[in-house]
């Protein structure tokens, strides 16, 4: 599938998402795994890596487009936003690991829309171990809101906290899951 | 962890995203940076408003004009810079044009005046105090850049952090302007635009440590 079929569709899934559609949101991430799937895999075989860090670097890479997505500019295209993103999130992967072949190459926004690969691997993340380096005040807002699908007013109840200060938990949670994500240790 | 998994945590309950967000969190720190180094001014020299002598208004006009358009103009890269993807050259050029605009006057300013003159005009009062006082100036501003550009997702660190120093740096030396006139153009390429450049290569030196994301 090439950009020029894709983006309206996954243009209008972001804007929904945007605007507070969870599934337009969840719709989007999963349609987007699936090509940055098939681009992380094209990019790491080529130093000799296999499916399980690729997988690392899609979800490492759908963290980032979820917890920064206030930085996509309404009225621009979505697929060189996100492009931009992977091949960030690729370039620092490579840096981290200290991989001997670190040039990437600069691609159309096509290289990331080329493919998309659905057949699904467990990434090294382990999302327990991960949660467990969190503040229990963080822990608990993405454990009730998240996990456990509780709407923010109730969490607040259950928590014992105001709304607006689950709602910063589970922000400043994400935002540092995505930190641990990041710089654990390469597997 | 499975992907599926990992998506539903992140799809799960989602915050509405206003607009304007970036943009705010941005014009903030510049905010924030230039009361700073006003607040900084104010503590070393006091009140500006004896300096303002007739004599050099023009000059500290130009001063003000030369620091603000660079201020202006790296802004509006950074807040393209700030998002994924290729912010442009176009600012850059701009800045590019500023000082080559600045450093042309000064060149013929120092045509035009007696070889005799030059050492006055280059080392006018407190050039001293230039070189010292606009980086001490900057440094609220830059902080407070980094602070807001760390919580966007700048692709590219080096350019990203170059900018927000020569911001900041223009941001010390506007605010140092007020408290001291320069006495000549070539006074204020030297010593306004040299410690801004100086902010500029340490911003890019410390971007790629600053703004990884």
């Amino acid at each position: 599938m090439t950009i020029s079929s894709d983006e309206p569709e996954l243009r209008a899934l972001m804007l929904a998402g945007l605007d507070g559609d969870e599934a337009s949101h969840k719709s989007l991430l999963t349609k987007l795994s699936a090509y940055l799937r098939a681009y992380f895999k094209g990019q790491l075989a080529r130093i000799g890596r296999g499916p399980s860090d690729a997988e690392d670097l899609v979800q490492e890479t759908l963290i980032a487009l979820h917890t920064r997505r206030h930085t996509y500019d309404r009225s621009q295209l979505l697929t060189p936003w996100v492009y931009a993103i992977a091949r960030y999130r690729l370039v620092d992967y490579l840096r981290r690991t200290k991989s001997a072949n670190m040039d990437v190459p600069v691609e159309a926004a096509e290289g990331v829309f080329a493919n998309d690969d659905v057949s699904i691997v467990d990434s090294g993340l382990d999302l327990t171990k991960l949660l467990a380096q969190l503040t229990p005040k963080m822990r608990q807002a993405i454990q009730f809101v998240k996990l456990d699908g509780m709407s923010v007013s109730e969490a607040a109840v259950r928590a014992g906290m105001s709304q607006s200060a689950i709602k910063v938990s589970v922000h400043r949670g994400l935002r540092a899951l995505s930190l641990l994500v990041r710089e654990r240790s390469p597997s | 962890m499975k992907t599926d998994d990992l998506i539903n945590l992140l799809g799960t309950n989602i915050e509405p995203v206003k607009g304007g967000q970036l943009r705010n969190t941005l014009l903030a720190a510049l905010a924030v940076g230039a009361a700073g180094a006003l607040c900084l001014l104010l503590l070393i020299f006091g009140a500006p408003g004896e300096a303002i002598g007739r004599e050099y208004l023009g000059l500290k006009v130009l001063g003000l004009a030369f620091t603000l358009g660079l201020v202006a103009t790296g802004a509006s890269y950074l807040l393209r810079a700030a998002r994924p993807g290729e912010p442009g050259r176009r600012p850059l050029i701009v800045i590019g044009l500023l000082f080559f605009a600045l450093l042309s006057a000064s060149v013929i300013t120092l045509v035009l005046s007696h070889p005799a003159a030059w050492g006055g005009m280059i080392f006018g009062p407190q050039w001293a105090a230039c070189l010292i006082c606009i980086p001490l100036f900057s440094i609220v501003p830059f902080a407070s850049l980094v602070w807001a550009l760390r919580k966007e997702a700048p692709t590219n660190p080096v350019w990203t952090g170059a900018v927000a120093g020569l911001v900041a740096g223009a941001l010390g030396a506007a605010a140092f302007t007020l408290h001291h006139s320069a006495g000549s153009i070539p006074f204020i390429v030297l010593w306004y635009g040299g410690p801004i450049v100086v902010c500029t290569v340490v911003g890019a030196i410390l971007g790629p440590r600053l703004l990884r994301w």
